[in-house]
């Protein structure tokens, strides 16, 4: 950045909260896709609104780009910098302005971490749903600029369906406000449009978010298969029962063989593939429903079925789940996720497909995902030391893409599409659909400057590289998914 | 009035006059009373796929939401957000324009809470599919839920893809005094009530309870209050409003003569109130103060540069 641009920077914020030496960019130069890296101009750290819209205000007279940062646990690569831009720094906006337990709402700043919204509600006996597998690190603004989701979407949905209000900063520097803190609304729905807009509108600077009353009563259970296609089975069962499970989910045998050696669960001898599924509500409702799921799964064949008696076993029935991906850190030097979705109804194909192009490949793919909703997460396992294997991954990666769009489904359900999908967005919407998201784009951001480079496939690519696991993933912190 | 009787006809239909508006079955007439040629979706009509164990279907624009229902509860599942105005004909097209959700959005949202997908006609006649018809998805922006509540003025909805549930065993009515204490204290209780309703006059509320038959026998009794037949709920969701307000339950008594919906969360009357939208009736479309910011003649500039269709003002 040019040293007049700097000393405007530095009008509004003061000089320690301005980074542009080399060892403080570093340590911004990636987010949780790890294979990309690049270094920006600067890193602004600003502490109050007023600094983020006046930031963004002088972004757009210098016609300069910038990206909005949280905890930069994205995994699509959508909290990238820029290279001829600077990092907006949000961690500090980490203020609960206000929790409204008779409402059940709360609104929070963007750099509020995800679990110490449900930590602030636990004492009023609320809870704030969508629980990404980094919640404990990821914040609410990430959440809210890629419509983050989490093990509990079939049934309460994702970020967006959670979102009541947005005060914003957009891209030309307008503040805006939606959502007065109701549930309904009238007019077109602006939060609706803003969430999950992967920092291309603007900079969320107060979210109004909705709480739940937490769940009274759990049923988790365990059940082992021989075959993942048994797993896929009971799965379209307890569908077809009418029952609507909080989660189900299901890990394969490479995914368990990793959460063995990682937090040493265990699992019925003998099985291929776990489902997990979970029911949730007043203790009377969950006592009679899981007498059904119960017979459901006992017809399903397993070799083993775990119901969690209590709490702790509760706990470690998840724990074994959310460290599985962490966990295939200890199989592989590196790997890649990706989060595709197909219909539920034909996952039994999508595994089988997946299953054959890693044999073809010769590359190992774990596969843990969110069953209930059909959103894979096959885990691509390479050696990043071995030339060209990066490469070869994420052309892998890429072919699952290809089949879960030929199979009617999505390039992603929960992760965005930020730097790392955006070449496969032309293969779910048409050349017309896309530019009509560019006009949306141009409407909010008619410079560019609000994280270019991200959603849209035709930029010149970043430098893909590889770098290794996260720290806080080796530090089992943080997972990708 | 144009008829377009497939999705190319629809794209047509917008293209051949200077200004349109789509209508479906008119059953929130004020919506679309303005200076343009309608664009009747009467013969967009019908399921298009129906996947019960996908939970999900997608249907034309102009199916009525009577049919659609119906459709579900042959497989056990149904509308979680509870359209209303089912009996007097209303659209699925028009239920996603409109914005417009029952009571039972209480438990799991609104009609923007289920919507996954949608073709729809911009102002160019270019037809666009946005969203997806998967139960999850992030990819694009979200223009889905953007349609709901636009009222018809950033483009014409086609087709649309929803999410959906499997039905609860059995429903039960309970009816209290109403207490604004007794209703935020409800809405955050164990018991997940599945409607959460306050009646014009503000003496009596509804709890709508929803699941295993057994169970919810002992939540009434916990609850207390009178066993009332669920017909009222229909009777509330077919009533006319003139009205939609928007507001939190701390603002439920300045809404006395309102039928209160969504556990404080909407009010719907018959009287003009100090703010809010008017779905029937000569009263203008906004009543009292409409946020309004540059970005939304900007949006409107991107979907519809020629101004094909009203703006929200017209």
């Amino acid at each position: 950045m040019s040293s007049s641009a700097l000393s405007k920077f530095s009008t509004i914020l003061p000089p320690d909260r301005i980074l542009s030496r080399p060892v403080e960019l570093a340590a911004y130069e990636s987010d949780g896709l790890t294979a990309f890296h690049t270094r920006p101009i600067a890193i602004v750290v600003p502490e109050t609104t007023d600094e983020v819209i006046a930031i963004v205000r002088l972004c757009h007279e210098l016609k300069l780009p910038f990206v909005a940062r949280g905890s930069g646990t994205s995994l699509s690569g959508g909290s990238l910098p820029i290279a001829e831009g600077i990092v907006i720094a949000l961690n500090r906006l980490n203020r609960i302005v206000r929790l409204d337990p008779a409402q059940r709402i709360v609104v929070v700043q963007p750099g509020v971490i995800n679990t110490q919204v449900t930590v602030a509600a636990a004492p009023h006996g609320l809870h704030y749903a969508p629980d990404p597998s980094s919640q404990s690190i990821c914040t609410i603004g990430g959440n809210v600029a890629f419509n983050s989701g989490g093990a509990h979407c079939l049934k309460y949905g994702m970020t967006s369906n959670h979102v009541l209000g947005i005060k914003a900063v957009l891209a030309t520097g307008e503040v805006v406000e939606w959502g007065r803190g109701s549930r309904e609304r009238i007019g077109p729905d602006w939060c609706g449009l803003f969430v999950g807009n992967e920092g291309l509108f603007g900079i969320a600077l107060e979210i109004t978010l909705q709480l739940l009353p937490r769940a009274e009563c759990f049923h988790t259970v365990l059940a082992g298969y021989r075959t993942l296609e048994q797993a896929g089975d009971a799965v379209s069962a307890v569908i077809a029962s009418g029952l609507l499970p909080g989660a189900i989910e299901i890990m394969d045998a490479l995914a368990l063989e990793a959460a063995k050696a990682a937090v040493h669960a265990e699992y019925p001898p003998g099985c291929e593939a776990v489902l997990i599924v979970e029911l949730e509500g007043p203790r009377e409702v969950v006592a009679i429903e899981r007498e059904r799921l119960d017979e459901i799964l006992q017809a399903s064949q397993p070799v083993g079925m775990r119901p969690a008696r209590d709490a702790d076993e509760r706990m470690a029935i998840w724990k074994g789940r959310k460290s599985a991906f962490s966990a295939v850190g200890r199989l592989s030097p590196d790997f890649i996720v990706q989060d595709g979705v197909v219909p539920r109804c034909r996952l039994g194909e999508a595994l089988r497909r997946i299953a054959e192009m890693s044999r073809e490949t010769g590359i190992r793919v774990a596969n843990v995902f969110h069953a209930g909703d059909g959103n894979l997460h096959p885990l691509i396992l390479f050696d990043g030391r071995e030339q060209g294997a990066l490469q070869r991954a994420e052309a892998l990666a890429g072919r699952i893409l290809r089949m879960c769009v030929e199979m009617g489904g999505s390039i992603t359900g929960e992760h965005g599409v930020g730097v790392e999908k955006r070449d496969f967005l032309g293969d779910m919407f048409s050349a017309d659909e896309i530019d009509c998201m560019q006009r949306l784009r141009a409407a909010f951001d008619p410079l560019g400057i609000a994280n270019p480079g991200k959603m849209f496939p035709g930029k010149e690519a970043p430098a893909l590289s590889h770098v290794g696991l996260h720290p806080l993933e080796k530090a089992g912190v943080i997972s990708r998914e | 009035m144009i008829t377009p009787s497939s999705l190319t006809e629809l794209r047509d239909a917008v293209l051949s006059a200077p200004r349109v508006i789509a209508v479906g079955a008119v059953t929130k007439p004020r919506l679309s009373a303005v200076e343009a040629v309608k664009i009747s979706t009467r013969c967009l009509s019908g399921i298009t796929e129906y996947e019960p164990g996908e939970f999900t279907f997608t249907a034309l624009a102009g199916t009525p939401v009577k049919e659609i229902i119906a459709a579900l509860a042959e497989k056990g599942q149904y509308l979680p957000f509870d359209p209303m105005l089912v009996e007097a004909g209303s659209t699925i097209g028009g239920v996603v324009a409109s914005g417009l959700s029952g009571p039972g959005r209480f438990r799991y949202g609104g009609v923007r809470d289920f919507i996954l997908g949608v073709r729809f006609v911009d102002g160019m006649g270019r037809l666009l599919r946005l969203g997806g018809k998967v139960v999850k998805n992030a990819a694009g922006f979200d223009v889905p839920k953007f349609l709901v509540g636009s009222l018809g003025r950033f483009g014409v909805i086609g087709e649309v893809t929803f999410k959906v549930f499997p039905k609860p065993e059995t429903e039960i009515t309970l009816e209290l005094p109403f207490e604004l204490k007794r209703l935020t204290g409800l809405a955050s209780s164990r018991f997940e009530a599945a409607a959460l309703d306050v009646l014009p006059g503000g003496e009596k509320m509804l709890v709508k309870l929803a699941g295993p038959g057994k169970a919810l026998e002992v939540l009434a009794q916990e609850i207390g209050g009178n066993l009332v037949d669920n017909s009222i709920w229909s009777q509330i969701r077919e009533t006319p409003w003139s009205f939609k307000t928007d507001i939190t339950s701390d603002q439920v008594h300045e809404h006395k003569a309102s039928h209160i919906s969504c556990g404080g969360n909407v009010a719907l009357s018959h009287d003009r109130p100090a703010r809010g939208l008017t779905l029937r009736g000569e009263a203008p479309l906004w009543i009292g103060d409409r946020p309004r910011f540059a970005i939304e003649s900007a949006v409107k500039q991107a979907l519809d540069p020629q101004h094909r269709f009203p703006t929200l003002d017209d």
